[in-house]
């Protein structure tokens, strides 16, 4: 029995486990959260499975239809794909215990709810285990369109609006892609990204379809200053969607990039100058805008942008100190997925409770519902990059990355930004214990819902205990 | 519906600037286009595998064989589309008007071909130009139509069989997928004796769903009645 | 060689007049309609692309943009049934300036 389940294709399963899930749920939508919660352990499951045999024997592949690259599609798994793939299943379980009853009172968002997000799961583990340049644009594709009509879900103006412009602004970034891989085809005949790393040779060849993958994926990224959907979409979507879009398929474009850097390794210093002054800019920028929203849901969407550009930082000290500063922008990307994604089902439960989330009119949270500010709390005590979190881990190496090589500039914006991301959540924290001017309405949040939120900011703040075995899968991948 | 805003219209700068942009790009590209050299593709390769694939067509060999996890996603995608029109509410209702003669008098003859030319295709893509998709696409045309002549029949099409119909693409693609995997076979390794047959009963499948997606996303919502 | 070259330069064609109409068109259906004439563009860059080379014609990207056309239309019905909904909802079929949607943000609630 453990020998087969050893033997199994776990990688292909990660896929096809919530892909079925998702025409099931379709299919039946009347047990839709039964069926979507099966199918989001079991697709964790395999997930976490991946990730132990990957911490085992190192790098996996599987062949499609039995045909080798470049005929056929192979499935990579390496460290960095695994760590993707573990966070996807951390935050994803989360998120689906928590719609679960988030949902309950809207029995027909909840039909709609589950097989779109096991589409968006399914293409998650796709886009994180795919080892061809085109099938990449595939799951990007499935990626981009469940995640639009997840955001549509809630079926306000604001919501409409905000998917629109996502939508727009997804196709736009795919099509570039697009172009970049038809060239590449065109100049080395292969979709392989093994094979491609092996023949790309530099030049114009090599430059120009990287530059248009590039550009397409900063653009579904939302780095600075192509971020002016990000906060519409995210910030009006249902409290669930909203963390899945910040925490997971944000970092899924980025994935790529990263991946599509690694595999190419272009060299010259301009771009990886202009990707973290750009990665910078969004720090101030995203800060400042999140300090002057008024609505919870739209500051911790403001933040996001610029948590985001930490994430970018890592391009230009990777010059000179590689292995630290990816692996700080990596374990940053890891536990802003679940500080992210915890403060947003914090934030959907506040919005419950309340039946508003204005940051002014916050109304003795603190004593209504303790646990879901704790939640609040840790996941800001990780984004502000405060030990012994998963952000401080992140931050940390960032920092060292900066100061063994004397970019004092570099280190000076990583500690602002952390000042500037304790700042807001502090804002927040602050109205969350005084007493609002106005009477508010008020429900009852289910527990399930608070504890959700708790156990995944809790994580974010021991992930910086898992440092020591997560970094070392990262070994032989990075450059 | 005029929606003209004066704040929206960008400026004779914006638009030269986005012009010199728009060059530079194409420039870029069309420099990376003619570079030399370039690389054979995977052409001969193919040739070598088609007799393996259970097709005799190159294009249908790597869509539904070398490549088939492409076109399972490729479903999944229009799947998920759909999901997505219906998730955003009803249908809308079409403004019923008097279908002009012409579209009648062609109704009658493009609707009764359409199944036949649908099974041509779908039997011609093993060894010629076809497949599922098109198959797919000249059924939902018809259906749209059908749908645009205004003389329908009141024939409520119950909602039961629509979604099976929908999902059977994809789900015939996996379970033959999973199907063939015994004897340490990978996921969609085909059996070289049955892989004709298998990619003859995965293209019907998608057919079916192709048509009916493709017919249900015209109609720009779920069906009333729909849970 | 021949003909593929033409092809393909057509198809950066069709991206540049896509993304000028993308950019400067308000109206949200010729907004979609400029992201249809780009991915035509795409396509016709991988098939012109592929029919370049001494080879021959190679099945791939033919295969590619057949996949790439079902993605298309997939993501395009989604953004016209996107569009129908936000006409209906906010009366006008183009996006509203951020001024704006603060605007009408606080007005709904």
């Amino acid at each position: 029995m453990s020998e087969w389940l050893a033997g199994a294709p776990w990688m292909m399963l990660a896929i096809m486990l919530p892909l079925s899930g998702a025409l099931v749920a379709f299919l039946l939508p009347r047990h839709s959260a039964l069926v979507g919660l099966g199918a989001s352990l079991l697709t964790a499951c395999a997930a976490l499975v991946v990730m132990l045999q990957v911490a085992a024997d190192g790098r996996q592949a599987y062949r499609l239809g039995g045909w080798p690259a470049p005929l056929g599609i192979e499935l990579v798994a390496d460290g960095l794909s695994v760590l993707m793939l573990a966070m996807t299943a951390v935050v994803g379980v989360a998120v689906s215990v928590y719609a679960r009853v988030y949902l309950a009172d809207s029995p027909d968002k909840v039909r709609r709810f589950w097989p779109l997000w096991l589409f968006l799961w399914a293409a998650l583990n796709a886009l994180f285990q795919a080892g061809d340049a085109f099938n990449l644009y595939v799951t990007l594709e499935l990626m981009g369109l469940s995640a639009v009509a997840l955001v549509a879900l809630s079926g306000s103006g604001p919501a409409l609006w905000g998917a629109m412009r996502y939508l727009l602004v997804s196709l736009l970034g795919s099509l570039s892609y697009l172009v970049g891989v038809a060239l590449l085809y065109h100049a080395y005949g292969t979709l392989d990204l093994a094979l491609l790393s092996e023949r790309a040779d530099g030049g114009l060849q090599l430059a120009v379809p990287l530059g248009a993958m590039i550009a397409g994926l900063l653009l579904k990224t939302g780095l600075f200053p192509f971020h002016v959907w990000l906060p519409p979409a995210h910030g009006s979507a249902r409290a669930p969607v909203s963390a899945l879009l910040s925490g997971l398929v944000v970092k899924a474009s980025f994935y790529l990039l990263l991946r599509l850097w690694f595999t190419f390794t272009p060299e010259g210093q301009g771009v990886p100058l202009l990707l973290g002054s750009l990665g910078a800019a969004a720090i101030f920028w995203g800060s400042i805008q999140a300090l002057r929203q008024k609505r919870l849901k739209l500051l911790v969407a403001y933040s996001t942008v610029a948590q985001l550009g930490y994430l970018f930082i890592a391009f230009p000290l990777a010059e000179l100190e590689p292995a630290l500063a990816w692996s700080g922008s990596v374990y940053l990307a890891l536990s802003h997925a679940m500080a992210k994604g915890a403060m947003f089902l914090a934030a959907g439960s506040i919005m419950t409770q309340g039946g508003h989330d204005e940051i002014d009119e916050l109304d003795r949270v603190v004593e209504r519902m303790p646990l879901t500010l704790a939640a609040f709390a840790l996941a800001g005590i990780s984004l502000a990059g405060l030990p012994p979190s998963g952000g401080f881990v992140g931050k940390w190496m960032l920092l060292q990355a900066a100061m063994t090589q004397g970019s004092w500039f570099w280190a000076l914006v990583i500690i602002v930004g952390g000042l500037l991301t304790a700042t807001y959540v502090f804002r927040v924290l602050g109205f969350a214990f005084t007493k609002s001017p106005h009477e508010h309405e008020r429900h009852d949040v289910p527990a399930t819902m608070e504890w959700t939120a708790l156990v995944l900011a809790l994580g974010a703040v021991l992930l910086g205990f898992a440092a020591p075995w997560a970094l070392p899968l990262l070994e032989g991948v990075l450059p | 519906m005029k929606t003209r805003h004066a704040a929206t219209e960008p400026g004779p700068v914006f638009r030269i600037g986005l012009a010199l942009l728009l060059f530079a790009i194409t420039a870029g590209l069309a420099l990376a286009l003619l570079a030399e050299p370039v690389a054979p593709g995977v052409a001969g390769q193919v040739e070598a595998a088609l007799g393996d694939s259970g097709a005799k067509n190159h294009v249908t060999a790597v869509l539904l064989n070398f490549r088939g996890y492409d076109t399972l996603l490729e479903l999944a995608v229009l799947t998920s589309a759909l999901v997505g029109v219906w998730a955003l509410g009803v249908a809308p209702d079409i403004k019923e008007t008097t279908p002009s003669p012409v579209l009648l008098g062609m109704n009658s003859v493009l609707i009764p071909l359409a199944p036949l030319f649908c099974a041509y295709l779908l039997w011609a893509g093993a060894s010629r130009p076809g497949g599922a998709f098109q198959a797919g696409a000249v059924l939902a045309a018809a259906a749209v139509l059908y749908n645009i002549s205004c003389r329908r029949p009141e024939l409520r099409l119950p909602s039961a069989p629509l979604r099976p119909g929908i999902v059977i693409g994809l789900g015939v693609f996996i379970a033959t997928g999973f199907g063939v995997m015994g004897g340490g076979r990978a996921f969609m390794e085909y059996p070289a004796g049955l892989a004709g047959g298998l990619i003859l009963l995965i293209e019907t499948a998608a057919t079916l769903s192709i048509a009916l997606i493709l017919a249900s996303l015209f109609v720009g919502g779920r069906p009333e009645g729909e849970p | 060689m021949s003909s593929g070259i033409l092809f393909a330069c057509g198809g950066l064609g069709l991206l540049a007049i896509g993304i000028w109409a993308l950019v400067l068109r308000a109206h949200l259906i010729r907004k979609v309609l400029a992201i249809n004439v780009m991915g035509s563009g795409a396509f016709l860059l991988l098939v012109g692309a592929g029919s370049m080379g001494e080879a021959g014609v190679d099945p791939v990207p033919q295969a590619m943009v057949i996949t790439g056309i079902v993605v298309a239309i997939s993501a395009t019905a989604l953004a016209l049934a996107l569009v129908l909904r936000l006409a209906n909802a906010t009366g006008k079929p183009a996006l509203p300036e951020d001024r704006e949607r603060d605007l009408m943000d606080s007005e709904e609630r």
